[in-house]
């Protein structure tokens, strides 16, 4: 991950380098399901920043959904059990 | 279920203390044989907000994103409670917070149209609660934590939902 864009623009230092810019990208694709498993550096930066939208998009989705489920869920539960879960997941 | 969660105090666990104690207190507040399609979108709305409240604030660090959410919540809920009084003073909170980061927008825009991606930034902006006044390292930078947060948000509750299906 060297200096491919050597880009000193804006005079004198631009605080924030390209490279850093880089690593927090490549921090990122480390994140999301499907590119992570591709080990190649030639995923653009462009490309990560478009899926990593997506990627949040279908999250809140994911969030959406799952409250839908849970509000009409909860309309026919106790909530007693809610403890039950609790001491579940936590061990 | 296999037991996987060794961390007492991650954030799963704390996001997951907070949401059920949340979900308990709706479901008292409503009796549990309505279910009057009016009655269950109030009741989805309350669910997804606590999700989001109990997610922002079981976030220890000092994350933007957080606290913009948390803010977000907060004005959210004295709106509607009408009282303008404790809106002026959570929108001077707010004041403070972007002059704090005003600085950072200096940078926004000289380091995000050189590189060649600024259409995704701006998009990633609009996702990331507090996205509009970071530069793009805090950006990038948040958005890896509220990614993590997010998942750690679904695994949750995904769990929740398939434990109370019949």
């Amino acid at each position: 991950m060297s200096s491919r864009r050597s880009r000193s623009r804006q005079s004198g230092s631009s605080r924030i380098t390209d490279d850093q810019i880089d690593d927090l990208v490549t921090k990122l694709q480390q994140l999301l399901p499907e590119i992570r498993n591709r080990h190649s550096d030639k995923v653009s930066a462009a490309k990560v920043l478009q899926d990593t939208c997506n990627y949040i998009r279908s999250l809140h989705r994911e969030v959406d959904d799952l409250s839908e489920r849970l509000s009409e869920l909860l309309a026919t539960t106790d909530s007693a059990q809610a403890a039950i879960i609790r001491s579940l997941l936590m061990q | 279920m296999s037991p996987h969660h060794p961390n007492p105090s991650s954030l799963k666990s704390r996001f997951t203390t907070r949401f059920l104690r949340a979900l308990t207190k709706i479901n008292a507040q409503n009796p549990i044989s309505s279910s009057s399609p009016r009655e269950i979108l109030q009741r989805f709305r309350r669910i997804k907000v606590a999700a989001d409240k109990s997610m922002a604030y079981s976030v220890r660090s000092r994350r933007t994103w957080s606290r913009a959410m948390r803010w977000k919540l907060r004005s959210r809920s004295w709106r509607q409670a009408s009282s303008v009084r404790r809106l002026k003073i959570t929108t001077s909170c707010h004041q403070a917070i972007m002059k704090k980061t005003a600085h950072e927008r200096e940078n926004k825009t000289t380091t995000g149209e050189g590189v060649g991606f600024g259409v995704q930034t701006d998009e990633l902006r609009e996702l990331v609660p507090g996205g509009e006044a970071m530069d793009l390292c805090n950006l990038l930078d948040e958005t890896a934590h509220y990614i993590k947060c997010l998942t750690t948000q679904v695994q949750v509750m995904r769990k929740i939902v398939d434990f109370y299906s019949p």
